[in-house]
């Protein structure tokens, strides 16, 4: 299909219908109730069935009995909605059942704003539900990417058995930008066949399908979280998505973004760069399998890292954690849906190199007042 | 040479149920697996068994099951049905589960009119967890959280959910049947059967509430849990059948309509006319 | 002649069979399974009339009854 001129909500769910999901159940909620929109009018014309629930509650426990049955299912909600969603969540994770779920994540906590935020990271990347659970969750910084981004998910959730994130802050569900679907897209994992655990109707010709996340018996259980464990390993060894940007060359501050914020620091590098000023850019794509290694490799190229957040700092800690103190890390982050201009991300890039030039002391004292609070 | 005539049927695994000495949901499930036998529809049914003591139906029911999370059956339910609508899919739930944390569900799922067949167990306690309060509860009934008995003035009157279902304006096939005596269960197979052969054309939603006994937790034998059921729960919780989709529709009309506001004179309220009820335009 | 046939294993000595029984076939066991429950026993084989209403009310699908000969249905089930 050629380029198109789309909205972003709109392009989640189209991007939903490329990758075969003929059912989603939803609940509308601001900044993403267009892709609910958009797949009550689009996913009749594909003969497949949109239900609209009677509150986020129910829709992950639509999920589970839609999934149970082999079939690629969806859903769609903002940051409020996706925390009542968390229970059905654990639920789907512990019976291994694959869907999509995607966050547009809007400015908290409580009620909060309608504007953009990634104040949810927490909440997708360490698991909002009970029990030891982890999802891949995949952020896009772009319409195009997101669309992509979806598609991937519907094979990682398949081939991992397992529900996958899509987690976008409200820019991108509000955005319009040009989008263009592959035509052959190939699946970007093998894909099981998934009759064999479906409960599609016992006829004796296979084990009765149970999908069940209860197991009384605490050696079952354990072993259940030991088999949930290896998949878990299996996504942080071989599912580690993140990009680059200037960082082949040598540079002085490593900024680290997801998102649309990494958008406004690319131009913020770019704006450093005619000035002189060689900054690198990594961007986390998977937020979970986290990139460790490759933020830390960026790091230990720089005198000191930033990381950008639509938050008070979330991922911050990763990065922390990713550096192990072997530079200082920095934090900018703007809330309550304000976004971070090109110009703030400079500014806070030359103060931490004014206060490298002035010495470690100076250094010490900048890390305690700009580092991570 | 004899001829077996009553013995288990297809749908039920030989497991052994786990219920309590004369707990009537034992009979339930039996009466759930005869019909699936003789309408042929083990093949094809799949089941959802709720949080609650039936948490282990899928152990006993020889066909696909899912296990829901607490109150959420209904909305599962609607997942696999809205997926494979060829399946026939029944949820399984207690009073706790469907009328408590699954209030939103059941409501909406039978608003929907979701081609579902829900059995409701309700016993009037909390079971699993050691018989507690539930919504169900007769006024002045004691329990682990009603010590003193439920106190209505506190705790609100027994919530009679197949009454309020039918107030609904989807159509829907409603009924309250009792399993505490043989021929109470003899009528409840027939409405049950019923229910699922709505199903089975596609016609409506439909619901079967089971009046059942929890002899531990009422703290009778089960021959005294079936008289108190009857003395007791059958004066509150009338059997019969209270909705269907032939039917006319059961929305309550307003107890005292509200004359037309243009050229509304000053009539006093008691000589106001009751005369015919506003009808709820479609 | 109808024949009913109670596995000690299955019941829980409930009672609901002995009290649903009109011809007094049954009776509270004086025996143990291996679960402690005194389970249901058949002591007056001969006074039963094929009416089922022990199967039915049986909440554990401990009671089976085969027939010989022609089988008397008194009601539909």
């Amino acid at each position: 299909m050629a380029r198109k001129l789309m909205k972003g909500n709109e392009a989640i769910g189209e991007a939903a219908i490329r990758a075969g999901c003929r059912f989603y159940f939803g609940y509308p909620i601001t900044p993403q109730t267009e892709v609910a929109e958009y797949l009550a009018r689009r996913l009749p014309e594909v003969g497949g069935t949109f239900v609209q629930a009677e509150s986020e509650v129910a829709v992950p426990n639509m999920l589970y009995g839609a999934a149970g049955t082999g079939e690629r299912v969806m859903t769609s909600t903002s940051s409020p909605g996706m925390s009542l969603m968390m229970e059905g969540l654990s639920y789907l994770a512990g019976a291994e059942l694959p869907c999509v779920i995607v966050n547009v994540m809007r400015a908290g906590p409580g009620l909060g704003g309608i504007l953009p935020s990634q104040g949810d990271y927490f909440q997708a990347t360490k698991g909002g539900g009970h029990g030891d659970y982890r999802c891949p969750v995949l952020a896009p910084w772009s319409v195009q990417e997101v669309t992509d981004l979806v598609q991937d998910a519907f094979d990682l959730a398949d081939f991992y058995r397992n529900p996958v994130l899509v987690l976008a802050d409200g820019l991108i569900g509000q955005m319009m930008e040009p989008v263009e679907f592959q035509e052959d897209r190939r699946p970007c994992k093998a894909l099981p066949d998934k009759r064999a655990w479906a409960a599609r109707g016992w006829k004796g010709d296979r084990p009765r399908a149970i999908i069940n996340s209860l197991f009384l018996d605490p050696e079952d259980l354990e072993r259940h979280n030991r088999d949930l464990k290896a998949k878990y390993d299996a996504m942080v060894r071989d599912e580690v998505r993140f990009a680059e940007y200037g960082t082949d060359q040598d540079y002085e501050v490593l900024i680290v973004a997801y998102g649309t914020v990494a958008r406004v620091c690319k131009t913020a590098q770019e704006d450093l760069a005619e000035a002189g000023v060689r900054v690198g850019l990594l961007r986390p794509i998977t937020l979970f399998p986290f990139p460790y290694e490759a933020v830390r490799r960026a790091a230990d190229k720089a005198r000191a890292v930033l990381v950008v957040e639509l938050s008070t700092g979330q991922m911050v800690e990763d990065v922390q954690m990713a550096v192990m103190g072997r530079r200082p890390v920095h934090f900018h982050g703007r809330q309550g849906g304000m976004l971070p201009s090109p110009e703030a991300v400079a500014e806070q890039v030359r103060a931490i190199l004014r206060d490298h030039a002035a010495g470690p002391s100076a250094r010490r004292r900048a890390s305690r007042r700009g580092g991570a609070s | 040479m004899t001829e077996l005539v009553f013995g288990r049927p297809r749908s039920l695994t030989r497991v052994p149920m786990h219920y309590c000495p004369g707990c009537t949901h034992g009979v339930i499930h039996r009466l759930i697996a005869e019909v699936l036998d003789e309408l042929g529809l083990q093949g094809r049914a799949v089941g959802v068994a709720p949080v609650g003591c039936a948490v282990f139906a899928y152990n006993y029911f020889n066909i696909d099951m899912y296990e829901a999370s607490h109150g959420r059956a209904p909305a599962v339910a609607t997942g696999a049905k809205r997926t494979h609508p060829e399946l026939i899919v029944f949820t399984y739930q207690g009073d706790g589960d469907l009328a408590s944390i699954g209030t939103a569900e059941i409501v909406h799922c039978a608003n929907r009119g979701e081609k579902v067949t829900v059995v409701f167990v309700n016993n009037a306690v909390y079971g699993m967890t050691g018989g507690q309060m539930a919504p169900t509860t007769l006024a002045g009934q004691v329990t682990t959280t009603s010590p003193l008995g439920r106190d209505v003035e506190q705790a609100g009157y027994p919530v009679r959910m197949v009454e309020m279902l039918a107030a609904l304006r989807t159509p829907a096939f409603l009924a309250r049947v009792s399993v505490h005596s043989p021929a109470r269960i003899i009528q409840a197979k027939a409405i049950l059967r019923r229910a699922f052969e709505y199903q089975v054309k596609g016609t409506c939603f439909s619901m079967v509430e089971f009046l059942s006994t929890c002899p531990t937790n009422w703290g009778l034998t089960p021959p005294e849990a079936c008289r108190w059921l009857e003395t007791h729960m059958l004066p509150y919780y009338p059997l019969g059948i209270f909705k269907t989709p032939e039917g006319p529709e059961r929305t309550p009309a307003p107890l005292e309509s509200l004359p037309d506001a243009r050229g509304v004179q000053a009539v006093p309220a008691a000589a106001a006319p009751t005369g015919a009820n506003g009808e709820t335009g479609e | 002649m109808s024949q009913i046939v109670i596995d000690p294993e299955a019941c829980k000595g409930c009672g609901l069979c002995v009290q649903a029984c009109p011809q007094g076939v049954l009776t509270q066991g004086r025996d143990l399974n291996s679960k402690g429950y005194f389970y249901a026993q058949v002591t007056a084989q001969m006074r039963c009339i094929g009416c089922r209403l022990c199967c039915i009310t049986c909440p554990d699908v401990a009671i089976r009854m085969r027939i010989h000969g022609t089988f008397y249905r008194y009601f539909q089930y």
